[in-house]
């Protein structure tokens, strides 16, 4: 008799070959924020009005990110001969031409495709689209090591049996079923998996701190607050594959012998909080969440966490503040979250991409894992390229690839202008890197060293035109904007640090100023409970070493004004946290 | 208002109640923070009218008087920033002929400075009540805002 899981598998399988092996075509949508950004949703529409009157054989999805954003909405077509074609920059109206002509009577629009691909075992070339180039031979696409994104555009986000057709859960039932949590906790461990939140933190150590405690219940709880601008891959995550993250966390789960785990994040989101909640639904509908997981004796529970807006409530313990309902402020540290977490029970929290790597982790083994990347690195990074790059997008690159080749290469280089001049990379709590930085390894040591990080993964591009000065105000203003409060030297002194670049920018600082922004940054160091007011002068201090001369002229009254007055001022909320 | 609070407050999905997630719940449903609402959700969830407010000033997605029909977000964070969210910011403060954060002059649209709406690939970025729209130019951004307040476009 099979069991529960692989019954599930072969209903998977099922749907899986209905999908990609029947004599129907597949008609697959790029969605997400980015996509939707750009109109996703009205070529989705589009595109079921077109198959439904045309009359064609062929099933619409709106599926993740592929990561491509620069060519959102994007859109893909595979065909009962198992050719795949990917359309790019769709408009809505050209849904009818390409059902008609694509779908329908086997004639793909070549001068619309950018890229093909074929599933293992069709011909190729066969029908002209060899002059297209293969998905997989693009640039941005053979520098990627796909696995957290391995589903991303290739699934529809809210089909749980697609995600188990493509091998989902297949880790958590080998972890429940052949593995001891000690056992996990010792893959992950050996795999060498840093933490993806910014602070690099070893996952199986952290893992390791929790597991032990016998308390009955224990939280477990995945940061989705993804507040960093520049940065969009936990919504990616979410959004374009969702049941990474649940089994993940599920295993986490089981792994540090805990009761519950929590989804955090950010309220207006609707995408991520959408898909998350159906994931979960579906999940527990599978036997997959809930009492005896797979005829198990293991037990965990999960739900979804709402926060208001607030930067700070990314941060762990302020985090376990706003799950708790109350001010995101930060906590005193110790007690550490393992002794006495959210609601005073032992605790851990992850990050979605930490989260996202752990089901091919317990799937492939620590020694695969630990193969790709770097020695103190293993793994990949999502990084997120945006500002004034040719390819904007979301992109999954071995650790220790460098800089200029994830700017060239996968970003295609400058989009405007002539050159890249600036990246701040990593959250508006990290540096600036200029050019001479470029050469440097993407790898969280080789990235601190350089005086950014790689954070949450976004980088930031400014071309020649960028105004370093203008830029750390934004930066600083942001930070400003985002201070919980708690703490007097990261509330004041952000204010301060903003008024000071504020008079910069204006031509109208004092030769003093400059030492004035140390001594209030350090302050900041010394007198702030968590990283928001530790790191805040990080973004100044990073931009003296790469564009020292260029801010000191702002001293000399010599930067050129910038801003839509043309005085140097800037639009600001006003709006600060009583 | 008061029926109508306390059902949202007790319609709530998820397992665990907070005062936060009680104050998101009728600033989902009400689109703001009545005095009531504080005044139901501290009966509710058996805190005290200043815990509620403690929380609720905390938020900055929290308001409390009525909103206008559509709000709009314009992001200012320093992706969009690079791609010209200043003067998108300008265009859309002329169309709406305010010169900060709030409500139109006919009280339409309510502008919101947003720090990410999360499609930094598309940027400059603005979000009609949270659905996100990329690429904006100074033109488009205030086009967007007149069609919001009936104007022509």
């Amino acid at each position: 008799m099979p069991t529960p899981f692989e019954d599930l598998q072969s209903r998977a399988a099922a749907r899986w070959e209905e999908l990609t092996a029947g004599q129907s075509a597949w008609i697959r949508v790029g969605g997400g924020t980015s996509g939707l950004a750009v109109g996703a949703d009205r070529v989705f529409d589009a595109f079921n009005h077109a198959v439904e009157s045309s009359g064609v054989n062929a099933s619409v999805s709106m599926v993740g990110a592929l990561g491509l954003m620069y060519m959102e909405p994007q859109v893909d077509v595979l065909m009962p001969d198992g050719t795949r074609i990917y359309y790019g920059n769709v408009e809505p109206e050209e849904a009818i031409s390409i059902v008609e002509q694509h779908v329908k009577n086997g004639e793909p629009l070549l001068d619309r495709a950018f890229a093909y691909s074929v599933s293992d075992g069709a011909a190729s070339g066969e029908t002209g689209v060899g002059k297209l180039p293969v998905l997989e031979s693009l640039p941005m696409f053979a520098l990627q090591e796909r696995i957290a994104t391995r589903n991303f555009g290739e699934i529809d986000p809210h089909d749980l049996l697609q995600y188990v057709a493509n091998d989902g859960y297949t880790a958590l039932n080998r972890a429940l079923t052949e593995m001891t949590p000690e056992q996990i906790v010792d893959e992950i461990k050996a795999a060498g998996l840093r933490g993806r939140g910014g602070a690099a933190f070893p996952a199986g150590l952290k893992w390791s701190f929790l597991a032990p405690s016998d308390a009955p219940v224990k939280y477990v709880l995945c940061n989705a607050e993804e507040g960093d601008p520049g940065a969009f891959n936990d919504k990616g995550i979410i959004e374009s594959d969702p049941h990474t993250l649940v089994e993940g966390l599920i295993i986490n789960g089981y792994a540090t012998r805990s009761s519950h785990g929590f989804i955090f994040i950010r309220q207006g989101h609707e995408m991520s909080i959408d898909a998350a909640r159906k994931a979960i639904d579906q999940t527990y509908e599978a036997g997959l969440l809930g009492k005896n997981i797979l005829g198990t004796e293991f037990s965990f529970e999960m739900e979804v966490s709402l926060t208001g807006d607030s930067y700070v409530a990314g941060e762990e313990t302020a985090l376990m503040e706003a799950i708790e309902g109350k001010r995101a402020t930060p906590r005193f540290k110790p007690p550490f979250p393992a002794a006495e977490g959210l609601w005073k029970k032992p605790t851990n929290i992850n990050n979605v991409k930490t989260l996202a790597y752990v089901p091919e982790i317990v799937r492939n083994g620590s020694e695969w894992f630990k193969g790709i990347g770097t020695e103190t690195t293993s793994g990949t990074a999502i990084v997120c390229l945006s500002g004034h790059i040719k390819y904007p997008g979301m992109y999954e690159i071995p650790m220790g690839m460098t800089i200029r080749d994830v700017l060239e290469k996968v970003g295609g280089g400058v989009s405007e202008g002539e050159q890249i001049k600036v990246l701040q990379a990593g959250g508006p709590l990290n540096g600036l890197l200029g050019e001479e930085a470029f050469d440097t390894i993407i790898d969280f040591d080789a990235m601190t060293a350089a005086g950014a990080s790689i954070g949450s993964g976004g980088i930031i591009v400014g071309n020649e035109t960028t105004n370093i000065v203008d830029l750390l105000r934004t930066l600083i203003a942001f930070n400003q904007f985002e201070s919980c409060g708690k703490c007097f030297p990261c509330r004041l002194g952000n204010t301060h640090m903003l008024e000071i670049l504020d008079r910069m920018c204006q031509n109208k600082a004092k030769s003093s100023d400059l030492a004035l922004l140390q001594r209030v940054g350090s302050s900041m160091k010394a007198g702030s409970l968590c990283g928001h007011g530790q790191l805040g002068y990080n973004p100044i201090l990073s931009a003296m070493k790469y564009f020292g001369d260029e801010i000191k002229s702002s001293l000399d009254g010599e930067l050129e004004l910038v801003g839509v007055f043309g005085d140097g001022t800037m639009i600001l909320p006003s709006r600060t946290r009583p | 208002m008061r029926e109508q609070i306390r059902q949202v407050l007790s319609s709530q999905r998820q397992p665990t109640i907070t005062v936060l997630s009680s104050l998101l719940a009728v600033q989902d449903s009400l689109h703001y923070i009545p005095d009531e609402a504080i005044r139901e959700t501290a009966t509710f969830s058996g805190s005290t009218i200043n815990e509620v407010w403690s929380v609720a000033s905390f938020y900055t997605n929290f308001r409390f008087t009525p909103p206008g029909e559509k709000t709009l977000d314009v992001c200012w964070g320093p992706s969009c920033h690079l791609l010209g969210a200043q003067e998108v910011l300008n265009a859309v403060h002329l169309a709406l002929e305010i010169e900060e954060e709030g409500e139109s002059a006919d009280g339409k649209v309510t502008l919101k400075y947003n720090t990410c709406l999360g499609a930094c690939a598309q940027g400059p970025v603005i979000a009609i009540d949270h659905h996100p729209i990329g690429k904006q130019t100074p033109e488009s951004a205030a086009q967007v805002a007149r069609e919001l307040r009936g104007l022509d476009g």
